[in-house]
């Protein structure tokens, strides 16, 4: 028969649904914004824009949970198929099956929305800070003028590798200043980082840092740091929760960006966290700090930031500036190993190229033991680890299951690297 | 001019770095994009009803102070969240459906079926 309008009888013996009683599916989505934590320099808000980062959540967890599949199924289906005709022979790298994935629409059209979403999000994100500047901007040199732990330097040139491009489509990533002691880049990406993750890091944003303090406080329960420095600090949202994990340590906050030091000093304030003092500073050059003048030295999802230059100056200070016994930990998504699938490799990839973290594909494909090792590390006090993001799950249930279908490189899990300074 | 920024103008800027793009013809690209803004301004304005519609089911006053000031219990939050879901889905259509065609490339057409049909028994 074929499909009309003309409505029908429910089957003999069951009772048409009552509309209207309980959803007819289970909701498994993102909660509501207003679940984010608002601290004392959060950027307000209004119904709006609140209802633009719902969307937008929702629209990357239809992404991810929906769309990105397809991707998997057209590559087994036809991607792979047809290069393997054309070509005679299996894939060489991932570089080949990323280009080969270009060609199709599945691929396409799930690429150009994730794109689109993101720019979108800072769009929507940036409206919401930029309309309110001045006095964000004010309250925030209220909390941190004349306070000895803002640290900056007028004279400071970015470094290329902050410079070059705008590290996740975030106009003027982490340094401009669009006015004297803007804080408006990282107000938004604060805000809008939600959206981007789909709430997947709690109410602060801060699951990866509070997975990393109870990483170390379960792996190393007699380690009492004095000392913390912590590189590529952003606007602090990782080291906050190791700073009140270990509230009796000085913990030293490193980044190239101005705005998202003074915003990270406000915003921690304004948390009730005093231990942290934010210093703007090149982390391949950290010649202000003294030969081992630190217990623990930590990196959260930066190191794909930085470049084939100064990566080994970064180990190499970092290994200068640890006392013995002291740890090293890098958080990052996982390296590109040869156990590793290609195709896996290459949607890992999807950011490097599509979503402005240009050294994203250099630095995973690099043995870092190695890297490390060449630093000055001894290669038997090179540790691996994993952590995942570590959220309240009255609030997010979702992210607390850990259930999310993997999202390459955007999952809220992550890989340690780190060693130990040889005592 | 004053000299002020405008944030409506910075809010939309272009990041740093040459823009990609995946489709053979930017032009489709450039209307996905708009459409998705659209999407997304059609969702803010049905989020803003659904708030009108329980402020009036809570008896109290729809003002644009009330409506400011809303915040959805976790049960209507989840109400809200399945029908943005249920949104997207509806819009998004055609990818889901090309997404189950690739399981199903050997398909026959309805020109080759009619064929068929037409073929004496």
């Amino acid at each position: 028969m074929a499909e009309t309008n003309r409505p029908r009888k429910p089957p003999a013996g069951k009772p048409a649904p009552k509309p209207g009683k309980g959803p007819a599916r289970a909701y498994d989505g993102p909660p509501d914004y207003r679940v984010v934590g608002r601290h004392g320099v959060y950027p307000e808000t209004s119904h709006d824009e609140i209802a633009r980062f719902n969307f937008l959540a929702q629209m990357n967890r239809h992404l991810s949970a929906n769309l990105m599949p397809g991707v998997a199924e057209a590559f087994e289906a036809r991607v792979r198929p047809a290069y393997e005709r054309e070509n005679g022979r299996p894939f060489a790298d991932r570089h080949d099956v990323r280009r080969a994935l270009t060609r199709d629409p599945v691929w396409q059209w799930w690429s150009l929305l994730r794109r689109a979403t993101m720019e979108t999000r800072q769009q929507a994100g940036r409206w919401v800070t930029l309309r309110q500047a001045e006095a964000l901007n004010e309250k925030v040199r209220a909390l941190t003028e004349d306070d000895a732990r803002l640290v900056l330097d007028p004279a400071f040139r970015q470094p290329r590798s902050t410079e070059a491009i705008d590290h996740h489509c975030m106009p003027g990533s982490y340094h401009t200043e669009i006015t004297p002691g803007d804080v408006t880049g990282p107000a938004n990406y604060d805000a809008g980082i939600f959206a981007t993750t789909g709430g997947m890091l709690g109410r602060f944003n801060d699951g990866g840092g509070v997975a990393v303090a109870e990483w170390v406080r379960r792996n190393l329960p007699d380690f009492k740091p004095k000392r913390i420095l912590d590189i590529g600090c952003g606007l602090g949202h990782n080291v906050v929760p190791i700073a009140a994990a270990f509230p009796d340590a000085e913990i030293i906050a490193v980044d190239a960006g101005a705005p998202m030091l003074r915003y990270g000093l406000a915003r921690a304030k304004s948390m009730g966290i005093n231990n942290i003092t934010f210093v703007q500073a090149d982390v391949a050059d950290l010649s202000r700090f003294g030969n081992e003048s630190f217990d623990w030295i930590q990196s959260t999802m930066f190191l794909h930031e930085t470049s084939y230059r100064t990566m080994p100056l970064i180990f190499a200070e970092t290994n200068r500036l640890l006392r013995p016994g002291g740890i090293v930990l890098h958080v990052e998504q996982p390296q590109y190993t040869p156990e590793m699938p290609l195709f896996e490799q290459a949607m890992r990839d999807w950011d490097a190229f599509y979503n402005n973290e240009p050294f994203w594909t250099k630095l995973h494909e690099v043995d870092l033991d190695d890297w490390m090792a060449r630093s000055g590390f001894a290669r038997q006090t090179i540790l691996h680890g994993g952590v995942a993001a570590i959220v309240d799950p009255e609030v997010f249930p979702e992210a607390a299951r850990d259930t999310r279908q993997e999202d390459y490189g955007r999952k809220a899990a992550w890989h340690v690297i780190g060693a130990w300074k040889a005592a | 001019m004053t000299g002020k920024p405008d944030p409506l103008l910075l809010a939309g800027a272009k990041a740093k770095g040459k823009r990609p793009w995946f489709l053979d013809e930017p032009d489709i690209e450039r209307v996905m994009n708009i459409t998705l803004a659209l999407m997304q301004e059609v969702s803010v304005l049905r989020e803003r009803l659904d708030t009108v519609e329980r402020l009036l089911e809570r008896g109290g006053k729809v003002t644009k102070s009330a409506i400011e000031g809303f915040s959805p219990s976790r049960e209507e939050a989840a109400e809200r969240g399945a029908w943005t879901q249920e949104y997207i889905a509806r819009v998004l259509r055609i990818l889901q459906q090309d997404r189950e065609a690739i399981a199903s490339a050997g398909e026959a057409s309805s020109e080759q079926v009619a064929e068929e049909f037409a073929r004496p028994a």
